[in-house]
């Protein structure tokens, strides 16, 4: 078991490994060298300036020198300054991080809690008309444009109704529970209405296979009570292929949270990620980028673990 | 009783694909969602009839006319530079619907290609590949795919007839959607190949002689063309939905270039007096995807009626 | 004495057992077939028989010995080389569902090895195929339509017609009958016998149904747990089985054939597991005959100095 972790493990930092030099020569290829912008900004520049300033941040160095400096640097501990925050790139990653935790946690967690119900009842009634709006509704989860969803949001309950505010994680001046909790009603719900659908599908498909089989019917026959057929015996094994996909998921939840943010305006980690890349903020946008494939990988490695301990059969020796 | 007795009166020929269209067309959304399609692929091709019609072009601004409510002369009003709306979504619905199919096939084809060597040949390239696809599986999608859509061309190093094509926006999109687009076909066509490759009727063309191409191309590809159709019509309406995230976030078709993704961003500033403007383009993305995804599942549905409308992973 | 047409000395294969160890499927095999000559196969399930059909189909690569075609050593021969032998040895299938592409129209299958083989132009191929479906019993019109609109029979004739589309001199038929419909069994039987008549065809019958093998063997081998234990004249073997395995098995029949047959005692127990075979002779467990000597060393196939000719038996003990 410990060597099917470590395995992973040395699979995921490969994948990382990968990625980043990948993401570095991508965005070495991104228009706007940051030395440029500052001529564009600045037209006193002269090209010694230039020159000099270059040879000052390392950028006249070739790519893969770049890199190995930044990948030395980041390996002990120092990931760099983002230069559109003249900050220290972690001090501005983890606050966001937080708000995208918060804001990613509280849609999962709603959106779960929806499925399950759904999906379970759903499951019971095949055919019926409850299970067909379910369908259509799960549908239409997984085809709403996530921005366009977000604006009828904003449209409806911001424009129209005035109930809560269209934008931001807290208003100017006042950082309170309730005011940071109102701001993150529409997110939050924007993200749910995103996931609930594909957990609710997964949910009700792996339902109605698990409940086909002859187990049920047997347990059913015996006379088992049906609340406990669906809990303990059906639910438990149709857990084991939607723990796989909520894993493999996450990366889309993670997509998902970065237009929300960007819609919304919400301060976290997939804005951050937005700005960073469209703002030439190369060391920001690397780690942004690099956190974001990390925490994929874990979920993903999270899923598969929680599937070898539901499923018996599985062993991950 | 002789082999011709035999026979009976078998006379009509029962293909795999006459069943498949009989339980398709049972399934009603499905056979709903084809109808839109058709419909709306019919009035995006005859688009510059549509254009002819009302008199006017697609580009055409007219900034007297800005912001106008429906009327005779423009069915769905004008937008923010007097061009006319529907000419603007019909001509965005070209491209989201060209991308959608183009990216498709292109990530269908890649993804078989992999699929079917990796299934073949198995050992060494087989577990390559597997890694290879399940790194990009574990990639977060968006961020990688702004990053891509950013890079400038120019730095490349591509030869110039390609940065300057006019068309180079649409085939980098396409081109990024495929590249990320291919490992569910690719892990679909590698069970089947490692399970058809052991079929007998494989084993009697090697007997014969045959070649691994042969092989793979003539015995084990056709034989895995059913789910490859299923996954790739299901991964059309998520091309689109791609497409139109990036055009929205200025990454994709750039304006004045029509594209249902950059026609939403446009009306987002002007949300608060002329929503339909914003509200059009996402409708229409709306409806395409929900239309593939439901026709997809439906012809899941058809080829194998257990799997109960289930597709997973990506 | 004429030159054998397919020899195999000392041929063994094994396999990877998952969970570690190797399954010795083959163990020092060793058999010649004459041109024409048709030599069954006999044994139980997992004795061996399919891969040593195939092995000798040239779809597995031995792990030992030779194999031969006309004298022709095969076995270090490259995939490319190898090719223009394969049109003198085809493979007909168990199970005629399994062995059609159900994607291709019949007379893509039948043509394909002319196809692989470059013979002929598209025009010639499909005569050709055309003409061997109608000796074979069906009709030229079938070339167009898909294997799915036949009968188990029928497709079986029609892998029947893929096997001979190159003239091949040797035909292996691994338990050509056993997924068929009783009646449809005599009559694929019947084709058979008549093919090797009408062309000088060579074969490697193999099946578990002796009232069948004792229709259309020259020369019978008896197969157990890889390894062959006794090879005679068909009549012979009928008449009088050396090998307690053979007696065994003649013995579990209602009615054979002709002559006379020793009442053997059934073997007890069951076949061995094939992943870790018995020491000395693998049958001495189950063997009424079986002695000190059996359960230390292995008996070879070969002639018995007393033993009627053309008979070979791999026993200490042999009637």
């Amino acid at each position: 078991m410990t060597r099917y972790v470590a395995n992973r493990l040395l699979q995921a930092l490969l994948v990382l490994l990968v990625m980043s030099v990948v993401v570095y020569a991508l965005i070495g290829f991104m228009p706007g060298d940051p030395i440029d912008l500052m001529l564009n900004a600045d037209p006193k520049l002269t090209p010694q300036d230039v020159a000099r300033l270059k040879a000052l941040y390392g950028l006249d160095l070739p790519l893969y020198e770049r890199y190995l400096n930044w990948l030395g640097a980041a390996l002990s501990g120092d990931l760099g300054y983002s230069r559109a925050f003249a900050k220290p790139v972690l001090e501005v990653l983890l606050p966001r991080l937080a708000n995208t935790s918060l804001l990613m946690g509280l849609s999962f967690l709603f959106s779960l809690a929806l499925a399950f119900p759904i999906g379970v009842v759903a499951a019971t009634r095949p055919q019926g008309r409850l299970d067909a709006a379910v369908n259509l509704f799960c549908f239409a989860g997984i085809s709403v444009p996530p921005f366009w969803l977000a604006l009828l949001l904003i449209g409806f309950f911001s424009v129209d109704l005035g109930w809560l505010p269209p934008s931001g994680s807290e208003n100017v001046g006042d950082g309170s529970l309730p005011d940071r909790a109102l701001h993150l009603v529409l997110p939050v719900l924007a993200l749910t209405l995103l996931s609930v659908a594909g957990f609710t599908r997964y949910l009700r498909a792996e339902m109605l296979e698990v409940l086909s089989q002859d187990y049920v019917r047997t347990a059913r026959a015996k006379g088992v009570p049906e609340r406990s057929v669906l809990l303990k015996h059906a639910l438990r094994n149709a857990l084991i292929p939607v723990a796989t996909v909520i894993g493999l998921d996450f990366g889309a939840l993670f997509s998902g949270a970065l237009i929300t943010e960007t819609m919304f305006a919400y301060p976290g980690m997939g804005k951050l990620t937005y700005d960073s890349i469209m703002g030439n903020d190369f060391n920001l946008a690397m780690v942004a980028l690099l956190f974001a494939t990390f925490m994929t990988l874990a979920a993903n490695l999270l899923a598969d673990l929680a599937v070898g301990w539901l499923d018996p059969r599985i062993s991950l020796a | 009783m002789s082999a011709k007795e035999e026979r009976g009166g078998r006379g009509r020929r029962h293909g795999p694909w006459r069943l498949m269209a009989e339980r398709l067309s049972a399934d009603r959304l499905a056979l709903a969602s084809l109808v839109l399609l058709l419909l709306l692929a019919a009035l995006v091709l005859a688009a510059p009839l549509v254009a002819a019609l009302l008199g006017h072009e697609v580009d055409e601004v007219d900034l007297v006319s800005r912001l106008e409510a429906p009327s005779w002369s423009h069915p769905l009003g004008t937008d923010e530079l007097g061009r006319d709306e529907l000419l603007r979504l019909l001509w965005g619905g070209r491209v989201s619907l060209l991308v959608g199919l183009v990216a498709a096939l292109a990530s269908a084809v890649i993804g078989s290609g992999v699929g079917l060597l990796a299934g073949y040949w198995g050992g060494l390239l087989d577990a390559f590949l597997m890694r290879v696809t399940d790194g990009v599986i574990a990639l977060p999608l968006l961020p990688l795919l702004i990053v891509l859509a950013a890079v400038d061309p120019a730095k490349l190093g591509l030869p110039a007839w390609i940065v300057e094509a006019e068309s180079l926006n649409l085939y980098r999109i396409i081109a990024i959607v495929a590249l990320v687009g291919w490992t569910r076909t690719a892990r679909l066509v590698r069970n089947t190949t490692l399970s058809v490759r052991e079929r007998e009727f494989v084993l009697a063309a090697r007997a014969a002689g045959a070649g691994p191409l042969r092989i793979m191309l003539v015995h084990i590809l056709p034989n895995a063309v059913s789910p490859i159709i299923v996954a790739t019509t299901l991964s059309i309406g998520g091309i689109i939905l791609f497409e139109s995230v990036l055009s929205f976030l200025g990454l994709g078709i750039q304006p004045p270039a029509a594209s249902w993704g950059n026609m939403l961003s446009g009306g987002l500033e002007l949300f608060a007096t002329s929503p339909a403007l914003a509200l059009y383009p996402g409708a229409l993305i709306f409806l395409a995807v929900i239309a593939f995804n439901l026709i997809g599942d439906g012809l899941q549905a058809a080829l194998d009626p257990r799997a109960l409308g289930r597709t997973r992973g990506r | 004495m004429t030159e054998p047409l397919f020899a195999v000395d000392g041929l063994s294969k094994h396999f990877a057992a998952r969970g570690g160890g190797s399954l010795p499927a083959l163990v020092r095999v060793s058999f010649a077939i004459l041109p024409g000559e048709t030599l069954a196969l006999v044994g139980e399930s997992g004795c061996g028989k399919t891969t040593l059909a195939r092995t000798a189909a040239l779809l597995y690569r031995p792990d030992g010995g030779s194999v031969r075609l006309r004298g022709i050593e095969l076995t270090a021969l490259s995939q490319r080389a190898l090719k223009p032998f394969r049109r003198e040895i085809q493979l007909v299938f168990q199970d005629p569902f399994g062995s059609l592409n159900p994607r291709l129209t019949v007379g893509s299958i039948v043509a394909e090895p002319l196809v692989i083989h470059g013979i002929g132009k598209a025009a010639e191929r499909l005569a050709r195929a055309a003409a061997l479906l109608e000796s074979l019993g069906l009709d030229a019109a079938d070339l167009e339509r898909y294997p799915h609109e036949f009968s188990g029979g029928q497709r079986q004739r029609i892998a029947i017609a893929r096997a001979l589309v190159l003239e091949p001199k040797l035909l292996v038929a691994d338990e050509p009958l056993s997924a068929l419909d009783v009646s449809i069994q005599a009559q694929i039987l019947e084709l058979l016998r008549d093919l090797r008549r009408r062309l000088g065809l060579a074969m490697l019958f193999i099946s578990h149904d002796l009232a069948a093998v004792d229709r259309i063997a020259d020369r019978i081998a008896v197969m157990y747990l890889g390894r062959l234990v006794e090879l005679a004249p068909r009549a012979a073997l009928f008449a009088r089985p050396s090998h307690p395995y053979t007696q065994a098995l003649l013995a579990a029949l209602p009615r054979l054939g002709r002559g006379k047959r020793k009442p053997g005692t059934a073997p007890k127990g069951e076949v061995a597991n094939p992943l870790s075979p018995p020491s000395g002779c693998p049958f001495h467990p189950r063997c009424p005959k079986a002695q000190a000597l059996c359960a230390k060393i292995e008996p070879l196939l070969e002639a018995k100095p007393e033993a009627t000719p053309g008979r070979r038996v791999a026993c200490h003990f042999p009637d």
